[in-house]
């Protein structure tokens, strides 16, 4: 900056002495209020641990699970049998279906005929045609009650097709080979050799590389390769949790008779193929299929959206019905009594202060959960604060309208219609907008203390800390709806009261 | 109103214009007798399927509504300011809903904060301190939003589009993310707050800015200031009593927010009242609700009158 000359300054600060005779607290506010904010925070840092909360954070798993929002992991294990064989196994909704056979596992195969004891007792489960995502406890509660059936010990001579080598390709560098009692992995130019015998893992190389770990000589090594996945050598297993980048069965689950098929595919099935099911022709098929898609359950989240969406809507559209007319009550320039003016103000304080969560859950405990509760909860909060509002404006009207209408005689009615209200109209409008836009928001979160919609089922896709991709799907589905919302609401307004208003 | 007869006396031009404002002004009667039917149509599916949709029907769960209004009466009107103060209760059987003294956190050996004031202290220092990280972040970015200071569009744009996805991001799923990260306590409840606070005044913030008096600015460009000095001497001193009344509006909505947000799991007062309904504890919810109106009316009518010192009356409607 220019700098001005000693006596400059000195001669203008004799022209305007008064700026600079200025209280201490206008000189020193601001420093003041900077200090009295770092204090504040420090003093929040200890009142909250902050620092010893997030040394205690699990942030390997925060990267596990933010990874989980937009891909998914398949888990084959390796099993080693005996005779030097070994067994390829998938878990129980595997995102690949019943019959997997994914081209980056290569498994030689072998037919072989041998003896072998069966175990004495063989547990028996049904497989269960439907589960959901969101209750897995309960869908499998009662598989896990299946009565164990027992068997006298016998032996057996099988023929059956065994894995004598495998292969799984991890990435472009990362290869894990796995032979009985031995596993080869080869990643980023780098190679490790594990021998297992059944029991204990012992690495062939010390150090390890960077990418494995063992805690103590003889337990199983973690192989973590980043995005690619990780892996864990045991003493009798080979599990792999390769990740995928994307939403697995996204559009057809695995019990789906469309499940991995092409879009091409799909879509001529759809088109002139014959029906798979005789009841129904194929498209109503694909899309009941679509909708009760077991792991994404689409219906019921859309159902779920549309609850918040409703309960954002008929509350303010309740809330503004009721303060419209509150509102001329409690405005003093409009009712001229000053009990009815209090007591209608103080009733819109009092809705207003009792916190919409205390509506919401007051109303859950009556209704049930669901959106009337929500849907109670933001009317009676909304009719407090709007009340307030279209009261204030109200009150700041110009009167000369007002007089117009009344010099005439019209009768009371009469002026409110012609003298007040085309004055107020497009702002109690505007303002009902934007708290219908605001609640679409604060609905979810309502929701979530059990007042229905998607904030439930949000709030117990997150529990089980395992259906994060499902929480990243409602999560695009609750921006779309309020980005669509802000952008209706705010054409809207600005038709109603011109741009330079909102 | 409407006159839906001509009148005789006019003249041919006369009623020409007359018959072309009935036109219009049956077109508009009709858009908006149609929108009115659109909005009717929408308004009643609307309460029909969130009646269908709801655990229990709207009717037949409104005499439980009285019934619950009445099992919330206590058996005298002592017995809140028992469950407020932790004080012992005559009525003790051994359960939770009359054992009061437990909840104490005592400080000195006999002096002690009663467990509800304790969860409120929790859950304004939530709001407190979240809508300071978001005044300072919001303050930061701001200025990078604003059009009128940065002219390079795709900063300018970015910065928006962040703070859009800030303030729509859903509160509760923050708070379920931090909460599965950081395990239980207020933290996750400051962070989901505070991301939201950041997206929401950033917002007007920056619209304060940008309707700021670019002459001050103007003079200093010309004396070669460079960016921080001119956006540090010409318009922060112009936009900063509007900045400490949004930050004291902000400050009521977080208290809000920060007491939905321990119900959700985040601590503070918001999970003892959901526990304490949910439990149908009668003394200890009014208790509860006691606590939150006094602590919500304090806090509205403390900012409302620093905003009044601050601004004047007109920054006075409420933004989110």
């Amino acid at each position: 900056m220019t700098k001005l000359h000693v006596s400059e300054m000195e001669d203008i600060a004799a022209r305007h002495p008064e700026i600079f005779r200025t209280t201490f607290w206008a000189r020193f506010r601001m420093p003041l209020i900077v200090l009295a904010a770092v204090l504040y925070g420090v003093y929040c840092w200890w009142f909250f641990a902050i620092g010893a909360v997030l040394g205690n954070a699990n942030w390997s798993l925060a990267g596990t699970y933010l990874a989980d929002w937009v891909s998914y992991e398949v888990r084959p294990e390796i099993r080693m049998d005996d005779h030097g064989t070994m067994k390829i196994v998938y878990p129980r909704f595997s995102p690949l279906g019943d019959n997997p056979n994914p081209d980056w596992l290569i498994a030689e195969r072998q037919t072989v005929t041998r003896t072998i004891e069966v175990p004495a007792a063989a547990r028996t489960t049904s497989p269960k045609p439907t589960t959901s995502f969101m209750a897995p406890g309960a869908a499998l509660g009662s598989a896990a009650a299946e009565a164990v059936t027992t068997a006298p010990p016998a032996t057996e001579t099988r023929t059956e097709e065994v894995v004598t080598r495998a292969e799984v390709v991890m990435g472009r560098s990362t290869r894990i080979e796995v032979l009985p009692g031995e596993v080869t992995v080869q990643h980023g130019g780098e190679r490790l050799r594990v021998a297992i015998d059944g029991r204990t893992v012992t690495p062939e190389t010390q150090p390890l590389p960077q990418w494995a770990t063992q805690k103590r000589p003889g337990e199983k090594v973690v192989l973590s390769f980043g995005i690619a996945g990780w892996a864990e050598i045991e003493g009798d297993e080979v599990s792999i949790r390769k990740r995928f980048l994307g939403w697995a069965n996204f559009v057809f689950d695995t019990r789906s008779p469309f499940f991995d098929k092409s879009a091409s595919e799909v879509f001529s099935l759809i088109a002139w193929g014959d029906r798979i099911d005789p009841a129904r022709s194929n498209i109503s098929l694909a899309w009941n299929n679509i909708l009760y898609n077991s792991e994404w359950q689409h219906l019921d989240v859309w159902t779920k959206l549309l609850q918040t969406i409703v309960m954002a809507f008929v509350g303010t559209v309740l809330a503004t019905l009721l303060a419209f007319p509150l509102a001329f009550v409690a405005a003093r320039n409009i009712t001229r009594s000053w009990i009815s003016n209090q007591l209608t103000k103080r009733f819109f304080d009092f809705l207003r202060s009792v916190d919409m969560l205390i509506w919401a859950l007051f109303f859950t405990r009556a209704f049930g959960p669901g959106p009337l509760a929500g849907m109670s909860a933001i009317f009676l909060t909304d009719t407090g604060t709007l009340g307030k509002l279209y009261s204030e404006a109200l009150e700041n009207i110009d009167d000369k309208q007002r007089e117009g209408v009344k010099s005439v005689g019209a009768p009371s009615v009469a002026v409110k219609r012609f003298g007040v209200l085309p004055q107020v109209l497009p702002v109690f409008v505007s303002q009902a907008l934007y708290f219908w836009e605001s609640n679409t928001r604060s609905a979810t979160i309502i929701g979530a203390v059990g007042a229905g919609g998607i904030g439930l089922k949000l709030w117990e896709a997150m529990r089980t800390n395992s259906d994060w991709e499902n929480v990243a799907y409602m999560v695009v589905l609750i921006l779309i709806v309020v980005f669509v919302f802000d952008g209706i609401s705010n054409a809207l307004r600005s038709r109603l009261i011109g741009r330079a208003h909102h | 109103m409407a006159v839906n007869t001509l009148p005789k006396d006019f003249s041919e031009s006369g009623a020409l214009i007359e018959r072309h404002w009935q036109e219009l002004a049956a077109k508009r009667r009709l858009y908006t007798w149609l929108g009115l039917g659109l909005f009717a149509v929408a308004f009643c599916g609307s309460l029909w399927f969130a009646n269908e949709t709801n655990a229990g029907k709207f009717f037949d769960r409104l005499p439980y509504l009285f019934d619950f209004v009445g099992d919330m009466i206590p058996r005298d009107a002592l017995e809140i300011f028992r469950a407020l103060f932790d004080l012992p209760s005559p009525y003790y059987d051994g359960s939770f809903k009359y054992n009061y003294p437990e909840g104490r956190h005592y400080i000195t050996d006999s002096f002690y904060v009663p467990e509800y004031f304790y969860k409120m202290l929790e859950t304004l220092n939530i709001a407190i301190f979240s809508t300071i990280v978001g005044t300072v972040f919001g303050f930061v970015f701001c200025f990078l939003a604003a059009r009128n200071l940065m002219p390079n569009w795709f900063v300018r744009g970015f910065v928006r589009r962040m703070m859009e996805i800030l303030r729509a991001f859903p509160e509760v799923v923050l708070a379920g993310f931090f909460l599965a990260v950081l395990s239980l306590g207020p933290l996750p409840a400051v962070i989901a707050v505070s991301i939201h606070t950041i997206g929401a005044l950033g917002k007007l913030f920056f619209e304060v800015v940008e309707n700021a008096d670019m002459k001050a600015e103007e003079g200093l460009r010309a004396a070669g200031a460079n960016w921080i000095e001119r956006v540090w001497f010409a318009i922060v001193p112009q936009v900063m009593p509007n900045f400490i009344s949004y930050f004291l509006l902000r400050l009521e909505i977080n208290v809000r927010a920060s007491t939905i947000i321990g119900a959700v799991g985040g601590g503070g007062i918001g999970e003892l009242l959901r526990l304490s309904i949910g439990q149908n504890h009668q003394a200890k919810t009014l208790a509860i609700v006691l606590l939150l109106f006094c602590t919500i009316v304090a806090v509205d009518q403390l900012s409302a009158w620093a905003r009044r010192r601050l601004v004047g009356d007109q920054a006075f409607q409420l933004a989110q």
